[in-house]
């Protein structure tokens, strides 16, 4: 029979004590009452590990260097051997047909019972050549891996939403991954990469519960993603007093005023970073005086620039942003008005001449 | 008192005046709360979108970009519940009332007049026709630039607004659940409600000229008839 978490864990070294503190903090991050710290105790002591096959497809591989520094107190050893990581070809140690056999193995033995974890997206055009997956294009394998799978999580925002591959033009035609597989929960944890914690904070949940958290409309659990980085941000009292940074070296920069005149995305974006941070909660972009560039939001790269509050408007085929187009549009106007008015002066000055002549 | 030179004058250019009642007072009252809601959301949006020069000294001392969000959630409350209100009034008041709602689009004649307004603002022309109510033209452009952006305005304002209010508010169930997902992100709505805003700054640039133009030029009042209700006619002929 498969280990339990807690047997991996003792197995790793790791003391009761510091179990039933990872037991506490997991609680406390998924927002749970102090009651839970039990459940999951006893979740973790008596269920066997559900397998994991982690696929990559089109991806830079940030969101498993993102994964493997959470800082979760047992990350390193535990929150891997939890995981029941069977499948990983970044990670794993075999390779070839060694490794792909260990897929077909978990499909048979645990059919509709394994968690398929994808980085990364298929893309489409040329029949899918652009990614190739053990010879074969990697959306085949995708769907093939997703159809026995009991739930299926896009790890960031290539495979939540598309990310830079999928930029215009797109020539690769990348699709998300929710756009290729059907009948199955997906749950989208995007960012680019996502939060450590957030990552294995959504598997210890799935893993704990034996259910897919809480999800928004746009398939994103709302325990991480229900609230905009604007709105715990701690720069946020200069927001709202009108104190922003207008020039990177200026004195406001220096007082870590509000960057929103800078582009930062913190008031459009959905994602946990002002709260659990990163690097073990040593920071984030806003806190080292740079704006968020909204990673986390679907077609983040097609927003025009990253440092414009107004953001550009790129199907009008020149770069003009909202108040560019609407000056010129009421200028247009404008002067139509004018003319419109001088024509009409004249042409009622002529009138009262004929109706005067009379 | 009138002179005797005055009412020589008067009795001069004297003429009967055939008038109208079109406008109920709550059509009047709602017209001119939403000028100046829309001067308000107009202003403090622009700012919203490029704030003033930044403020100096500690935070604690100063809330202006708070004052200024607020004056726009009040004033896009203030236009919301006047919208429903006129809403409401399309189906009690008189049929004036309902003319920014419904376009008679299968009625040959209004299309005809709508084409012949079109040729008297080309000054191709020479008389106007009388109108009792908005000519076909103001009332096509009225519906598309006042009504439909306005519910357009509201619905991604509301989604906007609740964001900030969070989930479970009552804008972010009715309004951004639904509106966020549709735009794709909240970046996109921000941009199209800021597009929206101009769309709105077009029409006031054209509805004030038209409205003056039309009072001077016309053969109806324009401008009082706003004021009072009450459209005068200033010549007897069809």
């Amino acid at each position: 029979m498969t280990e339990t978490f807690y047997e991996v864990m003792r197995r790793q070294g790791i003391t009761r004590r510091s179990f039933i503190k990872f037991c506490s903090l997991t609680a406390a991050s998924l927002g749970l009452a102090p009651s839970f710290v039990p459940r999951i105790a006893h979740a973790m002591e008596s269920k066997p590990r559900t397998p994991v096959i982690w696929l990559h497809g089109l991806e830079c591989t940030c969101c498993s260097e993102s994964f493997i520094r959470s800082a979760h107190p047992l990350a390193k050893d535990v929150v891997l051997s939890m995981l029941s990581l069977d499948y990983d070809d970044t990670l794993m140690a075999a390779a070839g047909h060694q490794a792909e056999a260990i897929i077909a193995e978990i499909k048979q033995k645990y059919k509709g019972n394994y968690i398929l974890a994808v980085e990364g997206n298929p893309p489409l055009n040329e029949d899918g050549m652009f990614c190739i997956h053990g010879g074969r294009p990697f959306v085949e394998v995708l769907k093939e891996t997703a159809a026995d799978a009991k739930a299926v999580i896009a790890w960031g925002a290539c495979a939540s939403w598309g990310c830079v591959q999928a930029a215009k033009p797109n020539p690769t035609r990348a699709t998300p991954i929710d756009k290729v597989i059907s009948g199955k929960p997906i749950i989208k944890v995007p960012g680019c990469p996502p939060i450590a914690e957030v990552m294995t904070g959504v598997v210890t949940y799935m893993l704990t519960f034996d259910k897919i958290p809480e999800l928004d409309r746009q398939g994103r659990p709302k325990m991480f993603y229900g609230q905009r980085i604007h709105d715990k941000c701690y720069r946020r009292p200069h927001f709202d007093a009108g104190q922003f940074v207008e020039a990177w070296d200026d004195e406001a920069a220096r007082k870590g005023y509000c960057l929103y005149k800078m582009g930062c995305k913190g008031p459009t974006t959905y994602n946990a970073c002002s709260t659990t941070r990163w690097n073990g909660g040593v920071s984030f972009p806003i806190q080292s005086g740079h704006g968020c560039i909204g990673c986390s939001e679907d077609g983040f790269w097609d927003k025009g620039s990253f440092y414009d509050r107004v953001t550009g408007i790129n199907s009008f085929g020149v770069e003009a942003n909202a108040d560019q187009v609407g000056a010129a549009a009421a200028g247009v106007v404008g002067a139509a008005v004018v003319a419109h008015a001088a024509v009409s002066a004249i042409k009622r000055g002529r009138m009262d001449q004929t109706n005067g002549n009379k | 008192m009138l002179s005797a030179q005055d009412m020589q004058e008067a009795a001069a250019h004297g003429r009967t005046v055939k008038a109208i009642y079109v406008y109920e007072a709550p059509v009047r009252l709602w017209h001119w709360v939403n000028a100046v809601a829309i001067t308000v959301l107009a202003i403090s949006g622009y700012f919203i979108g490029s704030p003033l020069p930044s403020m100096p000294g500690e935070a604690s001392e100063h809330f202006i970009m708070g004052y200024i969000r607020f004056a726009h959630f009040a004033a896009g409350y203030i236009l919301l519940v006047g919208f429903l209100g006129r809403i409401y009034w399309a189906f009690v008041g008189n049929h004036h009332a309902r003319q920014l709602f419904k376009l008679p689009l299968s009625n040959r004649k209004w299309w005809s007049e709508v084409l012949f307004e079109l040729r008297w603002y080309l000054f191709l022309e020479p008389d106007p026709k009388k109108y009792v109510g908005h000519n076909p033209l103001a009332q096509l452009s009225m519906f598309f630039m006042v009504t439909l952006t306005m519910v357009f305005m509201i619905c991604t304002g509301f989604a906007l607004y609740g964001e900030g209010a969070q989930a479970g508010s009552w804008s972010h169930v009715l309004f951004s659940s639904w509106v966020i997902p549709l735009f794709g992100q909240s970046q996109d709505v921000h941009t199209w409600h800021h597009l929206g805003m101009w769309v709105m700054v077009l029409f006031v640039m054209m509805h004030v000229y038209a409205a003056v133009r039309e009072d001077i030029m016309s053969r109806q009042s324009m401008v009082s008839t706003m004021l009072s209700g009450w459209r005068l006619f200033k010549d007897d002929r069809p």
